[in-house]
């Protein structure tokens, strides 16, 4: 079994109302300085094979079928 | 016209889909469940607003996956109708079956009100009813509305014809890109909107102008 996380972030140029609504946040508790907050997402994930780049191989498959917009969203993965 | 309504979890705008297509073409549309792989002999196939998979993962995202999408992409691929409403509309784009994305509304809230629209293309099989630049009353409720289209697809799509609604009068509601309400497919067979026709379509509901879209697509125009 082989662990890995996949990161999914928004693609530059595509507005993030929520990053920025973070960013305010941080703002009004006293963190100055912030910029450019950008909200992504986080997945952890179990594969059963020994074989890291088949692993690795599926995992591509899963983030271009599911886990992430293309459109939108670009992905990583990083095997543990 | 003979029309089919997909049902999926977490769908709740289904009963109100029936409800319009029934009236206007004098017919109730057969249902069709998500696991279904095929669809029957219809005309127009749509997929209602609602929460399916309570908008896990991205709005219409899981959806999107389901069986019933393959039989609706081979549908669509032989010239049958599909029009996606508000989760419907995100569905399809999730499925790939229309460009761009719906994201977070702008103001982040949950948005629940009539806009206007502008028919920005008269011309499409949802449209005929309607005239060129007409603006109509329209209610729209949604959270994720916000249409996203990398520049040069919108640019091809500007040329095509293929933006049909846009927000009217500053009534954008969410944040869309060029107050985009509505586009079709290269094709012009898939229509996806984020307003809910179905929900303005007799006297009970206060006006009418939802009605064309259906009329439109069921060629019931003149009834």
């Amino acid at each position: 079994m082989i662990k890995a996380r996949v990161t999914v972030t928004l693609k530059n140029g595509v507005l993030d109302p929520q990053g920025k609504a973070i960013e305010g946040a941080l703002g009004s508790l006293g963190f100055e300085g912030v910029h450019q907050v950008r909200q992504g997402k986080v997945f952890d994930l179990e594969v059963d094979t020994l074989d890291r780049a088949k692993a690795e191989e599926q995992l591509k498959a899963m983030c271009e079928k599911l886990l992430a917009n293309t459109v939108i969203e670009n992905y990583s993965i990083a095997l543990v | 016209m003979k029309s089919a309504v997909v049902q999926l979890p977490g769908l709740n705008r289904d009963r109100d889909m029936i409800a319009a297509l029934t009236r206007i073409s004098g017919q109730a549309p057969v249902t069709v469940w998500q696991t279904e792989t095929e669809i029957p002999d219809v005309d127009l196939i749509v997929i209602p607003g609602g929460f399916s998979y309570g908008d896990y993962l991205r709005c219409g995202a899981i959806a999107a996956r389901m069986p019933v999408m393959q039989a609706i992409r081979e549908k669509a691929a032989q010239g049958v109708k599909v029009l996606g409403v508000c989760n419907g509309f995100q569905i399809l784009v999730e499925a790939g079956m229309l460009p761009g994305a719906l994201m977070r509304n702008a103001s982040l809230k949950f948005v629940c009100k009539e806009v206007r629209l502008e028919v920005v293309n008269a011309d499409t099989d949802f449209t005929r009813a309607y005239a060129q630049g007409q603006i109509i009353r329209c209610p729209v409720a949604h959270h994720d509305g916000n249409y996203f289209v990398e520049a040069e697809t919108l640019k091809s799509m500007e040329d095509k014809g293929q933006i049909v609604f846009r927000y009217a009068e500053g009534t954008n509601p969410n944040g869309s890109m060029m107050d985009i309400a509505g586009v079709v497919n290269e094709a012009g067979n898939v229509l996806g909107m984020m307003p809910h026709p179905e929900n303005l379509i007799e006297a009970a509901h206060g006006g009418t102008d939802g009605r064309g879209i259906f009329a439109s697509a069921l060629d019931v125009i003149a009834a």
